[in-house]
Parts: C-alpha cells; structure tokens; sequence
C-alpha cells in the first residue's frame, strides 16, 4: 500500500492539537530529498568561490601578507585580507576581527579570502598567498593561561566593547570573571561530617553537524546585501554583521533554510561574516563559502575545554553545607560568545542543588585554540560531570544511597537558590523516581559474561536559558481566503521540531485544525518576524508565547466583526474547528472568505472586516542583572528545566570498551506540545550526551588539529549506539510557558556522562575525572587497580 | 580539462552528460542534474549523506567520478518514491517513526535502508545497525531509524 501524499499532509484534521504527537510539518520534504537547505540553492553560471587561507602558527605577528601571486591565478577574482576590514565583532563581547589583522590566535585562524570561478581555483590560489609570520609563545591550558605571566592573547582587551553583564579582567588572558558568593563556606567546613574534593579535565570537542557550515553571500551594487546562511541565529547575524561593517541593518537581508543539524555551532556569527567581504569586493557576483569537514573542527567553534576544581561537604545526614568551586573554561582564541557561558556555568555553579554556603568563581580565558562558543548545554554538560560524581562520593562516604542522597538535597520550587532567585515550579524529584523505576535502580544485575562488569548510575541536572535579560520573540499569523492560515516566524528549524511546534500552538490558539497552518519558510529577515536566536532551548517557551499573543490578536479581530455582524457580545463567541460559534444564539459561520474579504452588512448595504493578520510579542521584563561581587540578584534567569538520567552499562575488562545497555531519561518539560518530539529530543540528546563522553578534539603541543575529520574524531554511529533508551516526562506548568511548556532540547545533554562516569564506578570501584572515557584509558586504569590489590 | 560524453540512468531517466574527468558523481547529482536530495557532508566517504545506488548497490558518490556512472543505473533519494508523489514503504516507515530531525542525513539513511531491504528483505537489528554504520546521524540516536526499517521490513513480509 501507498499513502499518498495528500494523506500524508492532509489526513483526518486534528483538532486542538496541543499536547498531541502531530506528524512534523518538514516530514514529507525531508524524506523525498526536496527540503532545501543552504547548500541546495542555486544562484546560475554568475556564481564565485571562495576558500579561506588559514594560520599554521597557534599564535603569532603577523607582518606582511603578499596577495599578488594569488591574484595573478587565472581565474582567481579578488584577494581579501583583515586590513581591508578593520573593525571587531562579537555577541558579548567585540573581540574578534573579520579575518585576521595583525596577529592570529589559533591554528587554522583565516588570513585571507580567494575568490574565483571554482571551488578548487580558489582552493589552489590559496596556496599562493604569502604570509610572513613572527611566531610568538602560545598557551594552551586555560589554567595556565589565567596565571600572570601567560603570553597576552589579546593585549588590547580594555579597549573592547563589552556587554555591562560581562567582566574582563584586561591586562590578563581572563575574558570573564563570574564571582558567585553566598553565605560563609570557612565557616561551614567544620560543621561537614564527609567532603569530597576533585580536579576534573574535559577537552574540546565539536557539534559535528552532518550539514557543514555553509554561506553564500551577494553585495549588490545599490548596497543591498543578502547572505544565504545554514544558520540558527538569522537576526544575530544581521545584528552583529552590519554593526561591524558599519552598515544599516535594512541593507543586509539573511535568508537561512533548514539547518542540516546545529546544536549550537551555527548560532552567531562563526564563518558567515567571510563570505560577506568576499562578495563585496565582488559587487553584483554572488559568492559562496562552504567549509570542508576538516574546516569545521578548526574554522567554526567548538566546546570550550574545562578544568573544574570542586570541593563539596554535607553533614552526618547528608545534608549539603558548603561548596567551592573554580571553573576555568578554555575559551579559545576568541571569546565574544563563550564568555556567556562562562557566566551561566557561574549562577549555576552548584548544579541543581540546594546548598546553603557556596563560593565559585567561573573564569573565560583566552588560549590559542579554536573558538570556543555554544554547544548543545552552554556549559552544563562541563560542570555537571565533576558536580554529579562528587555527589556519589559524599553519598558513599556516608553510606547513603546515591538517588536518595541527591533526593534530599535536590532543587525544589519555591527554595531561595543560590544567586537568590526564587525557584519557579519545577519536580525534579518525580523525574529521578521515574528513572530510577525505569532502570530497576535497587537490582543488580548481571553481566552477560565473566569477563564484562556491569553498573548503574544517575545523574540530575538543571539548565536555564542563557541569554541577555532581554531576548525577543514575534510572530505573525496572516490569513488566506480558504482559512488556511501562515504563521510567521523567526525561529528556525534545525531539527528539534520548531516549525511543527509554531503550527500546533497556531491552530490551538485559533481554533483551526492543525492542517490548516503552513509555517513561512524560509526564515528571512526581510520577511519574517524578529527572534533573538535559536539557541538556549527558548524557542517553543518564547516563540510559543508570541504565536499565542498573536493568535489572540487575529481571533479578535474576527470575533468582533462576527460579533458586530451577528449584534452580539464579542465575548459570547469563540472559535471552534475552523467556525465561528456563538455560546449564546448557537449561531455558526465558517472562517472561509470572512477572514481576507470581511461581512457585507444587511442588503450589502456596505461590508465590514478586512484582511486578518495577527501580531505578537513575547519577551521576559523581569530578569535582572547580578551583583558583581556575590553573584545576587532578584531574578538571574527566565526559569529552569530540570531532569534526571540513569544508566546501565557493563564493560568489557579485556578490552576497556564501554558497551550503553539502557538509558532511562526524564524531564519536567512543563507542558508537552508534542509528545513524541519531546521523545525525540530525549532520545536523541542522550545519543549525542553519551557519544560526547568519548570524544576529544586533540592537538599537537604546537596546537596543530590532530583529529579533525570524521574517522579519527568518531562520533557514535547505528552499531555504537544504546539500543534501549526510556524516554519520559514530567509536566509540572511554568508560569509563563505556552500551556505551561519550557524547552528542552539541550537538557539531555547534560547529565549522561556523569551517568555514565557514576555507572563505570559502581562496575569497577574507578573513578574516572578527565573526559574522555577512551577503551584505552578505562583498559589501564583496570590493570592498574588488578597491580594494586596485587 | 578533458571532458567525457557519457550516457547514465538517472531514477530511471537516460541522461546525456558531458562530464570533466575529475568531476565526482556527487557534484554530477548536484550541479548537473539539480538533485540536491543527495548531500556533501564530508566529501571522504566518511559520513554518508551522499549515498545513491549505483546498480542497486549503495556507495558513497562523493567518492565515484561521474564517468565511472556511463552505461548504469544510478538511485538517489529522489528516485525512492513514486512519480504521483507517493511514499515507498520505507519512507511511510520513516514518517510513521518520526525517524528524522534535521533531515541531513535522511537521503543517506533512507538510501542504506532501501539497499538492505533489497538484498535482505528480512534483517534482524543487529544487519540493520550493521548496514546504517557507514551513516551518520547527529539528531536522532538511530533508535527510530531502526525501528522505521524494522517496521518496513515486517510490512514487505505481510
């Protein structure tokens, strides 16, 4: 049998379909190869290329580029370097040039842009272009990059605009201090029955996106330019592009397509801004820039490396006193996003816990290593690796079970949590009773041969959105004449399920069936409404919001014609299955042609109505800024999403190697818009977080990439992956959510590989603190423990 | 730059080409012919997104010269379904499991799947993990892509 695709996209109308799992509205594209995305678009015999030369030095002057040989090339169109675009750019912080001026920073940093009529003449005049280079000291350790006398990365860092949230510490490598200060933890260690401290590595790693990054840039001569971008951030990118190049924001249009996979590489600005200098010294030709695979691991961002320095202390019942924590994130070259992680892994330094003393210091610092910037978690995943596998140990120490030990002490609503904020409606303890239950937390089971051990392990964590205190959503609903209804936004599809969510709270909110609704895509910031980004898992709480407002701004609109058409009170009507309906006379009138050509009056003696266009708003007024020296403040964050994740797993102790057996996940999403996208993003997300916990970019001690392509830096693939993993949720309603929804799309990134890492110690009696856990480091650490019994 | 004449079915369409001999068959799919369905992830035969079906045989076209394709028969994603517009079983499977996100690695996966299902109509999950390795995916975790083929498989046995 084959379904058509009319039953596809057209089948039995649902109604009301918030809280329902909808089939995606990108479905059918995707599965027939017509979903467009950057790479697709085609732009005729007048398109150019660009390719990027790069830096082989980590850190270095440099004194002279010499393009002419490049420019000789037949068929090479135009040269740029970073003297022809002297300006800084950046979110948070204006830190980084377009291409590299005087210096460069990281290996693989662009100096140059070739633009020619192939992609592999461009790829040879590259070659050409000579760059003299001053080779200076390069650090790489963001803990010794924080010492005094570290080589300076960046020497004019006071001079750099600044948002009044951030706090560089200039004439140091430090590009943010995030002090968080509650209560007195000197005072409270003697009152501590256990204390576990740790020294905890993670590496950089990359989002590996199967969609590389991708750009195609046109400069009219007029002065109009259009950027085709894979890109979760279209509005940053017109923000932060025409600031720097100093143009106005009307004059730069980016149209982004479905993103082939984010995950945070493809918020801000990571490559864009290059293929827009390309085309203006090419005025009228379109240019595209595509990275290669090996380009994506040293030319977009990557995950910041971390080293963590955690001591927590509890009391005889397992009460958590005290924690002190330093948090030195390996910024990389450039730190104009990652400083704001940073400053979130800061007022969230404790994880989701409820610890009267605390002191932490969250510190960004600048290393010559590729970009650090947003990934899937914005720095929860990092901390929440030491946090959670310190919190077995202080359970072991007193003899406590590890979930009951984090029951007692977990994040509750209402609860003062450390920067102050009152903690908004969330259970996290219903989410760890349903993992625990899922993976048969008490039973220990048994390995499938002698040589394998098994184990299980929790973890719980918490994340909020980190943003600016002020990030805006909009959305507008226009009607056509058959009532089918386009709603407009700026969020993107990157895969989460967005468009299909913007649908289902569109119709919900009108009252039309789910099918009626097409999402105007692509985004495009001619066109579409404003969004701050899609990042920070903000967009079905915020854009959701806005799509709500809007829908009752067009519902109005046509209640009070029908009202005044029909001589009743606009509040006796609603709208039902597409139908005007009346509670009081029981009257009905189809949405058909009322919504675009309005009511004739009686006798068509004049008409009333006109065409419906809806528009809403969201964006939260109440978030504060926090005291620079403590950390406090009313209100640090919008909301928190809380969850708990358990893992059962055995290892092969002839080989080291770590075989997944079950994943048991559970959110507290606050309203599930669609069940099984939810599902999905669990599913997944606990991939993806338990692939990360084996992976490491790695780097020659000259910072040269060592593993920058898809076979020595692997991620999980169909044989690697968990075979069962138990996705659930748990809707206790946020205040300010659409039907009570909060996101969740990062969450599930954060606690698996302490889950794991907890599970490996309660297989093998190790304790595991630097990522990854390779098969060979898991293999030694065995020996060595079978030498020590010994 | 030497150029080939060459004559290849394309989803069952003869196509005349004239090819450089460097050309590889994705860029042929892609910039000659249009068919973006197929995509560059990697262009090393590393991650899969360009997988058609030469002869039935999946490969990796990023890793093929287009003139290697004269005289046979070449498969992509938009080769899958019917001409009307309908979904093979396969790809109802797919829509039914909700096995995709961000829709990258799909064309790949779909491709993959298909070329299983061709040779070994009856794969338990162990040949399907087996058969999807050489295709990465980022969003999902494979379980629902699994289960789509799991699910199309049982379907072709009733």
């Amino acid at each position: 049998m084959r379904l058509r695709k009319e039953r596809l996209r057209m089948t039995t109308p649902v109604l009301e379909p918030v809280g329902k799992s909808v089939q995606r509205v990108d479905m059918y594209d995707k599965l027939t190869g017509t979903a467009q995305f950057a790479d697709d678009l085609q732009f005729g015999p007048g398109l150019y290329y660009g390719r990027l030369a790069r830096s082989p030095y980590a850190h270095a002057l440099i004194r002279k580029v010499d393009t002419s040989k490049a420019l000789a090339m037949p068929g090479v169109k135009a040269v740029v370097t970073g003297e022809d675009f002297p300006t800084l750019m950046g979110l948070y912080l204006k830190d980084r040039p377009l291409l590299a001026v005087d210096r460069v920073r990281h290996v693989g940093e662009a100096v140059a842009g070739v633009v020619a009529v192939s992609e592999e003449i461009a790829e040879a005049a590259v070659q050409l272009v000579e760059v003299e280079y001053d080779e200076l000291p390069a650090v790489f350790d963001p803990v010794e990059a924080a010492q005094p006398d570290a080589p300076l990365i960046h020497p004019k860092l006071s001079e750099y605009e600044v948002a009044n949230f951030i706090f560089p510490e200039p004439g140091t490598n430090i590009s943010e201090h995030f002090k968080l200060r509650r209560g007195d933890t000197e005072s409270a260690w003697p009152k501590c029955t256990a204390i576990v401290e740790g020294t905890f590595h993670l590496p950089r790693i990359q989002h590996v996106p199967i969609e590389p990054h991708v750009a195609v840039a046109l400069w009219e001569p007029s002065g109009q330019v259009t950027l085709w971008t894979s890109s979760q951030s279209p509005f940053a990118q017109r923000d932060l592009i025409a600031q720097s190049l100093g143009m106005a924001h009307g004059n730069l249009r980016v149209v982004s397509p479905y993103v082939g996979g984010g995950f945070g590489g493809k918020a801000g600005v990571t490559m864009e801004m290059y293929a827009v200098v390309m085309a203006q010294a090419l005025k009228g030709h379109p240019v595209k820039l595509r990275l290669t695979r090996e380009e994506e691991f040293i030319g977009t961002t990557t995950r910041q490396s971390l080293v963590a320095r955690t001591r927590i202390g509890c009391d005889a019942d397992g009460r958590l006193l005290a924690m002190e924590t330093e948090y030195y994130f390996g910024g990389g070259a450039y730190t104009e996003y990652g400083v704001n992680i940073a400053r979130a892994a800061g007022y969230s330094c404790t994880g989701p816990y409820d610890i009267p003393n605390v002191k932490g210091d969250s510190y960004c610092v600048y290393t010559n290593m590729p970009v650090g910037g947003p990934m899937r978690g914005f720095g929860m995943p990092e901390i929440h690796w030491g946090i959670e596998q310190i919190m077995d140990q202080l359970a072991a120490k007193i003899e406590m079970d590890p979930a009951e030990f984090r029951r007692r002490n977990c994040v509750r609503t209402g609860d003062t949590i450390l920067t102050g904020m009152t903690m908004p409606p969330i259970d996290l303890v219903a989410c760890m009773d349903k993992v625990t239950e899922a993976i048969n937390w008490s039973k220990r089971e048994k390995p499938a041969a002698s040589h394998k051990k098994r184990g299980k392990g929790i973890a719980i964590m918490w994340k909020a959105p980190a943003m600016p205190p002020n990030p805006g959503s909009s959305a507008v609903l226009r009607f056509n004449e058959d009532a089918t209804v386009n709603v407009e936004i700026g969020a993107q599809e990157l895969g989460q399920g967005a468009f299909t969510v913007a649908a289902q709270i569109a119709a919900q909110a009108l009252g039309v069936p789910y099918e009626w609704v097409r999402v105007s895509a692509p985004i495009d910031t001619k066109y579409s409404p404003y969004e701050w980004q899609t990042v920070a898992s903000r967009i079905t709480w915020s854009m959701g919001n806005a799509i709500k407002v809007a829908a009752d701004d067009a519902k109005r609109q046509i209640l009070d014609m029908v009202a005044d058409h029909w001589g009743e009170e606009a509040a006796n009507l609603d709208i039902k299955d597409g139908r005007v309906i009346s509670y009081r006379s029981e009257r009905e009138l189809p949405l058909k042609n009322l919504v675009v050509y309005g009511l004739p009056n009686e006798n068509f003696e004049g008409w009333k109505g006109g065409p419906v266009v809806g528009y809403g708003k969201f964006m939260p007024t109440y978030v504060t800024n926090l005291d620079p020296e403590t950390g406090q403040g009313t209100r640090a964050v919008v909301h928190y999403t809380v969850g708990a994740q358990a893992v059962d797993l055995q290892v092969d102790t002839e080989t080291g190697q770590v075989e997944i057996l079950t994943i048991a996940s559970a959110y507290d999403v606050g309203k599930a818009i669609n069940p099984d996208l939810v599902m999905s993003q669990i599913e997944g997300g606990a991939v993806h977080g338990a692939s990360t916990t084996f992976e490491a970019l790695r780097f020659d001690d000259k910072g040269h990439p060592m593993n920058s392509d898809l076979v020595d830096y692997r991620i999980m693939t169909a044989v690697d992956a968990p075979r069962e993993i138990h996705g659930d949720f748990v809707e206790t309603p946020l205040e300010d959510g659409p039907w009570g929804a909060r996101g969740v799309g990062e969450h599930v990134m954060v606690p698996t590989a302490p889950a794991i890492a907890n599970a490996l110690h309660d297989a093998l009696g190790i304790r595991f603190n630097d990522l990854p856990l390779s098969a060979e480091k898991i293999f030694l650490a065995l020996q060595d423990k079978e030498q020590k019994e010994e | 730059m030497t150029v080939h004449s060459i004559t290849v079915t394309v989803n069952g369409k003869t196509e005349y080409l004239t090819v450089p001999s460097h050309m590889t068959l994705l860029a042929m799919l892609r910039d000659q012919l249009a068919l973006t369905g197929t995509k560059n992830g990697c262009a090393a035969g590393e991650c899969g997104a360009c997988t058609v079906l030469i002869d039935g045989e999946p490969v990796n076209s990023c890793l093929m010269l287009a003139l290697e394709t004269d005289g046979h028969d070449v498969t992509t994603v938009e080769g899958l379904g019917c001409e009307d517009g309908q979904l093979s079983p396969l790809q109802q499977a797919f829509a039914a499991h909700n096995a995709v996100q961000c829709g990258f690695c799909t064309p790949g996966m779909l491709i993959s799947a298909h070329a299983l299902l061709q040779r070994n109509p009856h794969p338990t999950e162990d040949e399907i993990r087996e058969a999807l390795v050489g295709n990465l995916c980022r969003c999902t975790g494979y379980l629902r892509i699994v289960k789509a083929v799991q699910d199309a498989a049982e379907k072709g046995k009733a």
